[in-house]
């Protein structure tokens, strides 16, 4: 028997979502909430491009409303999920859609632009069915990010330094890093750092110790 | 871990039960507490009965397609007046609930997928007072039809995009008939013949949405995945048993469905997708709104 696609019981129950398509809807929710989450501050203005199979039926399936429900720090199951193109119109929260016809890689991928003064941030995400997601570019940088992985994503001042600090928090436990990618909007400004794990021990130490860095904006952690 | 039904019928007999049997391969593969994966099963039980619930009392799609349905079989169901019996018609009005606030983007639980949501959900709220199932028999109830379905899913498919939709409801259904079949204190080996004959009769079954929504036909579906459950259950348990076994049937649903030729398997591109009254209702949800 080769590898199974399917090992936990509840890859068959579940995830609690809301409806109607698990891809369509529940993925789309994630990538908004990877984000969100990533941004780490409520945006002033959303602007969501949507591709292929999403911009044809983002509509009927929901699409939009939970790639907004996500960026609103919602996840897949929560219940508010319908109504948060309406929450987030009454937190002033401008929200545009634009579908494109240019041809992409994955039938369902949208590219996120989320923007708050001079802090700007572009995510392209991609919902491959199940409810499971790929982040495939940040910033402009082309990356390959899969949730299911231990992953850091840190969004700090480009000082030096930077680097050996947070890699310090890793070292100290023992905790090999599996890719790391750095990029930056420019010289000087914001900077990103994508640290994929192969341990998920001492998350909330390590996330603590991250947050308290002198020059660190945010840093957030997904499996 | 195991690969196949029969490998999970023979190494349930280890076990006092399959539930058991399936929540110690949780704790082995995830390195999760029995405490933790008990209680992630809980919230899926929670889900259900919120969906089953929110469905009966009357709700309408996002599109307008689908909705109501579970509260005039209700409201049929308590005349009293009915031609099969009122366990079936429950199971079916549960499940037609479920896919309804689906449709509407209520809050539901996947089992195995959103599209197939009702058949599971639905059976186990109609039997659970018949049977004086305790909270922990309804947790154990999922955790049972989890442990069939993962056989299923792993020699087979759950996607209606890969295998039609014999992957997404025959598979709920044959989980929920072997759930079932336990509940009513069948044997492992009862619930393998329930499944066999819930897939044969489902076999070839296509994923044919109607302009691409989770509505027409699932809804339906669902209503027919969850009768099938209970009358495959029934009959494993009066005895009766299939020429061919088991994991030949699940095989040969793996088989069919990659036969199947892509129109039939979740793309709207053939069966009532293509229908045209589907054409027309395609064109006015999608026109109208863009």
């Amino acid at each position: 028997m080769g590898e199974l696609r399917f090992n936990s019981v509840f890859d068959i129950i579940g995830p609690v979502m809301v409806g109607p398509s698990s891809s369509h809807t529940a993925g789309a929710a994630r990538i908004g909430k990877v984000v969100h989450d990533i941004f780490g501050e409520k945006p002033e203005k959303i602007t969501i491009d949507l591709y292929e199979s999403f911009a044809k039926t983002y509509r009927g399936h929901g699409t939009d409303v939970a790639i907004v429900a996500g960026l609103l720090g919602m996840k897949p199951d929560d219940p508010r999920l319908a109504d948060s193109l309406k929450i987030a119109y009454e937190d002033g929260i401008k929200v545009a859609f634009v579908p494109k016809s240019d041809k992409v890689d994955h039938p369902n991928t949208t590219k996120i632009t989320m923007i708050k003064g001079d802090h700007k941030l572009t995510v392209t995400g991609i919902s491959i069915g199940g409810g499971n997601i790929q982040i495939s570019e940040i910033n402009g940088f082309k990356i390959s990010l899969s949730m299911g992985t231990p992953t850091y994503i840190t969004v700090h001042q480009d000082v030096a330094g930077m680097i050996t600090k947070v890699t310090q928090a890793f070292t100290k436990r023992n905790i090999n890093i599996g890719t790391m990618t750095v990029t930056r909007e420019s010289k000087g400004e914001k900077a990103i750092m994508i640290i994929e794990v192969d341990d998920k021990q001492d998350q909330k130490e390590i996330l603590k110790e991250l947050r308290s860095l002198k020059y660190m904006d945010n840093v957030t952690f997904f499996e | 871990m195991f690969y196949t039904v029969s490998d999970l019928i023979k190494q349930s007999q280890d076990y006092p039960s399959v539930a058991e049997l399936m929540i110690a391969t949780e704790m082995e593969n995830t390195s999760r507490t029995r405490e933790q994966i008990f209680a992630l099963m809980e919230r899926n039980l929670e889900a259900m009965e919120g969906s089953v619930k929110q469905g009966v009392a009357g709700v309408k799609s996002v599109t307008g397609l689908t909705g109501g349905d579970a509260k005039k079989m209700d409201e049929y169901i308590k005349k009293g007046d009915f031609l099969s019996g009122q366990p079936i018609l429950e199971a079916a009005r549960n499940a037609v609930a479920v896919n309804e606030v689906n449709a509407k983007m209520g809050l539901i639980c996947a089992t195995p997928t959103a599209g197939s949501a009702g058949v599971l959900a639905g059976v186990l709220m109609a039997v659970r007072d018949r049977l004086n199932m305790s909270h922990e028999d309804q947790v154990n109830f999922l955790f049972t039809a989890g442990a069939f379905g993962l056989a299923i899913a792993n020699n087979s498919s759950i996607a209606g995009a890969e295998g039609g939709c014999q992957a997404e409801v025959g598979s709920a259904s044959a989980m929920a008939a072997a759930s079932l079949v336990i509940a009513k204190g069948g044997t492992a080996e009862q619930a393998g013949y329930a499944i066999a004959m819930t897939l044969q009769n489902l076999m070839g079954l296509i994923c044919d949405p109607v302009a691409g929504l989770v509505e027409i036909p699932c809804v339906k579906r669902n209503a027919m995945g969850s009768s099938q459950a209970m009358i495959s259950a029934d009959m494993a348990l009066a005895g009766v048993t299939n020429v061919i076994p088991v994991d030949e049937v699940v095989e040969t649903m793996h088989r069919v469905g990659q036969q199947l030729p892509s129109m039939f398997k979740e793309t709207a591109e053939g069966g009532l997708a293509v229908s045209p009254t589907a054409l027309r209702l395609k064109k006015e949800i999608f026109d109208e709104k863009e």
